[in-house]
């Protein structure tokens, strides 16, 4: 389709941010000869409009008049040729895919009274110096675009606007599954994408034999999204063998097993809802929900993790009657960005590219949602190469009295929000299988891009909607879309749906396929009839689309219909119960590590500064940076702290209701590394991080909710399976003692890559995700040092504990002793250090996590500007260690509290029971100073450990510029 | 004399409208949310007002370019209104895309006394968003509600910053006749153009300016998310020091001086 052209160009004597960011970007591609970029923003208009109207639109919208100058180019002319010595890529949106800025210069037209035509974006960068053309695209392909969504064009620019997409098959379409054996079954089930396994095609193949007919496709792929493992979880609710006991539902026997024994009173909602809610003050509630966006973020980082974020966003838009989103966190595992990239396997990206993907994705997601986002950590480890982890989590606020929801027969099904397009279609049942080399081609239909400002409106009309009481039940369209959000919210009820009112992005789309697309930003909601001509004026005051698809009635049946034809008419009770219980095979045998025998470390110093050094420990202020943590103007305790802000915080600190002190700490533990020994170890020490961090912030134990959130490389290995279980008893032991309730939780289990001559699978992962209210955030504490003489008190025990440990994978080693959880001596360090804490005699915490005792001092001088000196003969051990040992041990259960001289007594009395000592004092000579005794061990600059801390990530080269004053 | 009402604009994309409004509340005003729509269906509730203030968000997604489609719609529909506001007393704030609505819409620096866009507040050189706390300075300026001489620690959070002049004689203009009203200090408290202190990279450090009656200030960084004591990053340090918490925090200043200013004037 024929369009307008108009190519905005930053004029020649102002800087071009975006021009020197794609020089940089091709040059770190290895692209040779560039002098200079040059940026152009491109937009398409479709040809029916005028010429004057495009040159009016360019000049009032499109161009800044103080920097920028714009070209026009009518819909017939050809691109114009690069100038000599130049080059030119355009980087354009593939068809299809979502484009929010096409989609604000449509809404810019109609602003402006202009007509309302199809529009489209592109980016151009012309390339100035000697460079090779095809050099030149190659190193646009893998640095400035991502083929999945993108097209790379050189010396050209798009022809015009993407053409329609074509007639839609409106017809019923039946699939026959009477005569199908089980391998006719399972290949079926393979080809069209389903993700069911041979019994469960069974099962579905029984149902509709006893109704005499064939399923309809929508109705197969209604049974596929809802019985996907992403929906129905069916691992962690099927039966597990396990060393000789058969355990029936393993989340219910275990996870909500916890939460049920503890029944803590703070608890208003868990496991039944879309977010877990426990209580916050006397009027209101705070929920928290964390999901897994792994698959779509391995393909795409880009769409896939800001997708996340907006999915998790709606979660918790969408809980109780209406939560008000508070909060974001992110906690991302990757494989090492130094990674070769000829150890990168085909079919993967590279994980510089990934990171950088991701993080901009959180970004230009969470940002523009006016959400801060607070808390989170990176793990890198070489398997996570082809299956990244990308864990995105929100916090949200609701009156408790309108915790709970239930749809009314009678009430109108309303969809809010964004236009349904072929974006994301089978995400459900994707999630569900491994990544392979080809899924970068195959599962494209998988990829989605957000549009945070229509999510914003839905927001925004939701939240008013919420408080005028306006809806009795809501749900976001997550994976499986208007199948899965209007299934789950007719269970009990029934629903008749009349899909040809929902609003398309184009046309083209099949009554299934917009059944089951997972287009991004829309909500469900259940409306009385008599509420709904006001619920529509609110959404159109805040220029939301909401549409009336259908109504819940009484019968149990959920039927679908498309412009009066019956596409699907099913037995809710067979959707959602019909599922037959998996009963799976799990066995542990334990890995045959060993200790390494290291000799004594002759260079304390240079030990510490490799440690300080590695991924896992080093500066994460490159990212922190990107992400917006001070909107809504309740941060009380931020991610990085300190005399120059640059030191890492433990855990958020928020006092969400303006005026009110009353406040949540949030916090994060992981630690993949740990479950390449023992998942068990893995799993409980996720745990005491997390309540370790959250503690040191100001955190209550007592009145901290917990989430758990799985991520495994398979669970179809017993091996895998049994690790799982085992991970999981040692979790749920550890949350009893601890008496931390799971609220809320979610799996993704299927994180292998099928490389050509390998499967690459992920360490099992547990991220554990804290919460706890507290009645007022100037009771809270950061990690960096407050001032000089002022004492470090070392709680907590120190054992010969470094396997998996940071000290370990600096020598190339990985060891055996993994670091394991006392239950009695950690649930009395937390409330031992949190009396301490409540009762003000403590100026600074830091727990001590990945480095160790070394790690955790080193962090809390470099933010204070500070230096210490530790005596290592008074660190509280278990048997005699050595310096290196003592320094770098990863025990758990460990904190460092600054107290002044004065308070000791103070601290010594909350503490009692637990082990600890004053193992040093924080000194004005900027030095980090090991002794034994007398003896000196180790003297290092503080300036020099910063350095050290600060470069692995300092992806810009701007954070050292401070280092030296 | 009754609280001055406050007029928090609403739009779509805007995000720190419920931070804006508590702030002025705490200041002792009397400030209320307007959806665009309505400002729009009837301008004429412009005048019930003493401030009006553009939050910080990204209105309307913000992708073309920021700001820029809120303030063509104000422009079209409500530009001499706003004008007759500020001549007959009103007063305006805008905070981060409040303030580059304000800059795209003309009323900022607006020394001409027409909407025109005579400076633009453009891509950070960094190319990308960032969130950080910075030291500024309140320059002697014609703003009649900003104090002078205050050095003050607000975050910045935004990704077009780089406020930019139309020519070199303009800049000169906004420093020597008084619009630019806040900048940029360096860690001897000194104008910068250096990255961290300047975020952007603005020439001259600008990061607020005011127009030439002192009634519009437009402000890059954040006092709206700067006002309560807690909000600062050093406020540990403070109870250290003094023993006990400060009262406010550094963005207090312009909302409580704002409120005076209407209060006294109405």
């Amino acid at each position: 389709m024929q369009a307008w052209r108009i190519d905005v160009v930053v004029r020649p004597d102002q800087q071009d941010p975006m021009g020197d960011a794609a020089a940089r970007a091709l040059r770190s591609a290895g692209l040779d000869g560039i002098e200079s970029v040059r940026s152009r923003r491109g937009y398409l208009l479709a040809a029916e409009l005028d010429e004057a109207k495009v040159r009016l639109f360019a000049r009032a919208v499109l161009c800044d008049p103080v920097v920028d100058d714009f070209v026009v180019h009518a819909p017939t002319a050809t691109a114009p040729a690069p100038a000599p010595g130049s080059h030119f890529v355009a980087v354009v949106p593939r068809p299809g895919v979502t484009d929010p800025v096409a989609h604000s210069v449509q809404k810019a037209l109609v602003d402006m009274g202009l007509p309302d035509v199809a529009t489209g974006t592109y980016r151009v960068h012309d390339v100035r110096g000697r460079v090779d053309a095809p050099a030149l695209l190659a190193a646009a392909k893998k640095s400035l675009a991502n083929a999945v969504v993108q097209d790379v064009l050189l010396d050209a620019l798009p022809a015009g606007l993407p053409g329609s997409v074509g007639r839609a098959d409106l017809a019923v379409h039946t699939i026959p599954l009477a005569n199908l054996d089980r391998t006719g079954l399972e290949k079926l089930s393979k080809d069209g994408g389903l993700a069911l396994d041979g019994a469960e095609m069974e099962a579905i193949q029984r149902h509709f034999q006893t109704l005499g007919r064939a399923p309809t496709r929508m109705e197969l792929e209604t049974l596929a999204q809802t019985w996907s493992e992403h929906c129905k979880h069916k691992t962690l609710t099927g039966n597990v063998q396990f060393e000789g006991r058969t355990i029936t539902n393993l989340l219910k026997n275990t996870i909500a097993h916890v939460t049920h024994t503890l029944n803590r009173d703070f608890c208003v909602s868990v496991f039944v809802d879309n977010a877990g809610i426990i209580r916050f003050d006397d009027e209101d509630s705070v929920c928290i929900k964390v999901e897994t966006h792994n698959r779509p973020s391995a393909i795409e980082p880009f769409g896939g993790a800001g997708t996340g974020v907006g999915g998790v966003i709606r979660d918790v838009l969408g809980t109780g009657l209406g939560a008000r989103p508070i909060a974001n966190t992110d906690v991302f595992c990757f494989a090492p960005p130094e990674m070769r990239s000829d150890q990168v396997p085909p079919g993967c990206l590279h994980p510089l590219s990934v990171l950088k993907g991701v993080v901009a994705g959180v970004r230009d997601y969470g940002n523009p949602m006016g959400i801060p986002t607070v808390n989170g950590s990176v793990h890198f480890d070489e398997n996570f190469v082809g299956n990244p982890l990308v864990y995105v989590g929100n916090v949200g606020i609701l009156p408790t009295a309108r915790a709970k929801k239930q749809a009314h027969g009678g009430d109108v099904i309303v969809a809010l929000g964004g236009r349904t397009g072929r974006d994301g279609i089978h995400g459900a049942t994707f999630s569900s299988l491994a990544l392979h080399t080809e899924s970068e081609t195959l599962s494209s239909g998988a990829v989605q891009i957000g549009d945070p400002i229509t999510e914003r409106k839905v927001m925004d009309a939701v939240l008013r909607c919420a408080d005028e009481d306006l809806f009795s039940a809501i749900t976001d369209c997550g994976a499986g879309g208007f199948s899965s959000a209007i299934g789950e919210m007719s269970e009990g009820l029934g629903a008749v749906v009349e899909l040809e009112a929902a609003p398309l992005k184009y046309q083209g789309l099949a009554p299934w396929e917009i059944w089951i697309s997972e287009a991004q930003e829309r909500m469900v909601l259940a409306v009385p009839k008599e509420k709904l001509d006001r619920l529509l004026a609110v959404c159109r005051e805040e220029a939301c689309e909401a549409t009336v698809l259908g109504m819940f009635t009484g019968d149990n049946r959920l039927v679908v219909k498309f412009g009066g034809t019956v596409h699907a008419d099913m037995d809710l009770h067979f959707l959602h119960k019909g599922l037959p219980p998996r009963t799976l095979q799990a066995t542990w045998t334990p890995p045959a590590h060993r200790e390494p025998a290291l000799p004594p470390e002759k260079d304390i110093g240079r030990a510490l500064l490799a440690v300080m050094a590695d991924h896992a420990i080093c500066s994460k202020e490159w990212i922190v940076r990107q992400y917006d943590h001070e909107v809504q103007a309740a941060s009380a305790g931020k991610p990085l702290c300190g005399v120059r802000e640059d030191g890492p915080s433990d855990a958020a600190v928020l006092a969400p209701k303006l005026g009110s002190a009353r406040g949540v700490v949030l916090s994060n533990g992981l630690n993949p590394r740990y479950s390449r020994i023992d998942p068990a170890a893995m799993a409980e020490c996720a745990l005491d991080e997390a309540m370790r961090n959250l503690v040191a912030a100001g955190g209550d134990p007592d009145y901290t909710a917990v989430l758990d959130n799985y991520c495994w490389g398979s669970t179809q290995d017993p091996q895998a399976l049994g690790e799982l279980v085992r991970a999981t008893d040692a979790l749920c032991a550890l949350a009893l003692t601890y008496r931390t309730p799971f609220v809320s939780g979610k799996d993704s289990l299927h994180n292998e890559f099928k490389a050509k001559d390998r499967t690459i699978r992920i360490p099992g992962c547990i991220l554990v995700t804290a919460m706890s209210v507290i009645s007022d955030v100037r009771n809270t504490l950061s990690t960096d040092a407050k001032r000089a003489g002022s004492l470090l008190v070392l709680v907590g025990l120190t054992k010969d504990e470094l396997g998996g440990s940071v000290w370990y994978k600096t020598k190339g080693e990985l060891g055996r002793n993994v670091p394991r959880v006392d239950h009695a001596l950690g649930a009395a360090v937390l409330r031992g250090v949190h009396r301490a804490i409540a009762a003000g005699c403590v100026l600074s915490a830091h727990d001590l996590s990945e480095g160790g005792l070394a790690a955790a001092a080193a962090e809390m001088c470099i933010g204070g500007k500070l230096g210490a000196s530790l005596d290592l003969t008074a660190v509280p051990t278990q048997g005699t260690l050595r310096d290196e040992q003592v320094l770098f041990s990863e025990s758990q259960s460990r904190l460092l509290l600054e107290v002044a001289p004065d308070r000791l007594a103070d601290v010594r009395a909350n503490l009692h029971e637990v082990p600890f000592a004053v193992i040093g004092e924080f000194t004005t000579a900027r030095d980090l100073v090991f002794h034994r005794a007398r003896a000196p061990i180790a003297k290092v600059p503080i300036a020099d450990l910063e350095r050290a801390w600060k470069r692995p990530l300092d992806l810009d080269g701007t954070l050292l510029q401070e280092v030296s004053r | 004399m009754s609280s001055p009402r406050v007029l928090v604009l609403r739009a779509p994309g805007i995000n720190c409208e419920r931070e804006t409004l508590h702030a002025f509340a705490r200041a002792g005003g009397a400030p209320e949310f307007v959806h665009i729509r309505q400002l729009l269906e009837a301008p004429e509730r412009l005048d019930r007002f003493g401030v009006v203030a553009v939050p910080g968000g990204f209105s309307y997604g913000d992708d073309i370019s920021s700001g820029r489609v809120l303030a063509q719609e104000m422009k079209a529909r409500l530009g001499d209104r706003i004008l007759g506001f500020v001549e007959r007393g009103g007063l305006v704030l805008g905070i981060c895309n409040g303030f580059q609505v304000l800059v795209r819409l003309g009323l900022l620096p607006c020394t001409k006394n027409r909407l025109e866009e005579e400076v633009t507040l453009t891509h950070n050189l960094s190319n990308h968003y960032e969130c950080r706390w910075v030291t500024l300075r309140t320059e002697k300026s014609r703003c009649t509600f900003l104090p002078a001489g205050l050095t003050l620690r607000w975050p910045a959070a935004h990704g077009e910053g780089r406020l930019v002049a139309r020519d070199a004689n303009l800049q000169k203009v906004l420093l020597d006749e008084g619009y630019a009203a806040l900048r940029y200090v360096d860690d001897r408290g000194q104008p910068t153009e250096r990255y961290p202190w300047n975020p952007n990279g603005a020439p001259l450090g600008f990061a607020g300016l005011t127009n030439a009656s002192g009634r519009v200030l437009g402000v890059m960084p954040h006092p709206d998310r700067s006002y309560l004591p807690t909000h600062m990053p050093a406020w540990r340090r403070t109870v250290l020091d003094r023993g006990e918490l400060a009262h406010d925090g550094d963005g207090m200043v312009v909302f409580r001086e704002m409120v005076r200013v209407a209060k006294a004037e109405s």
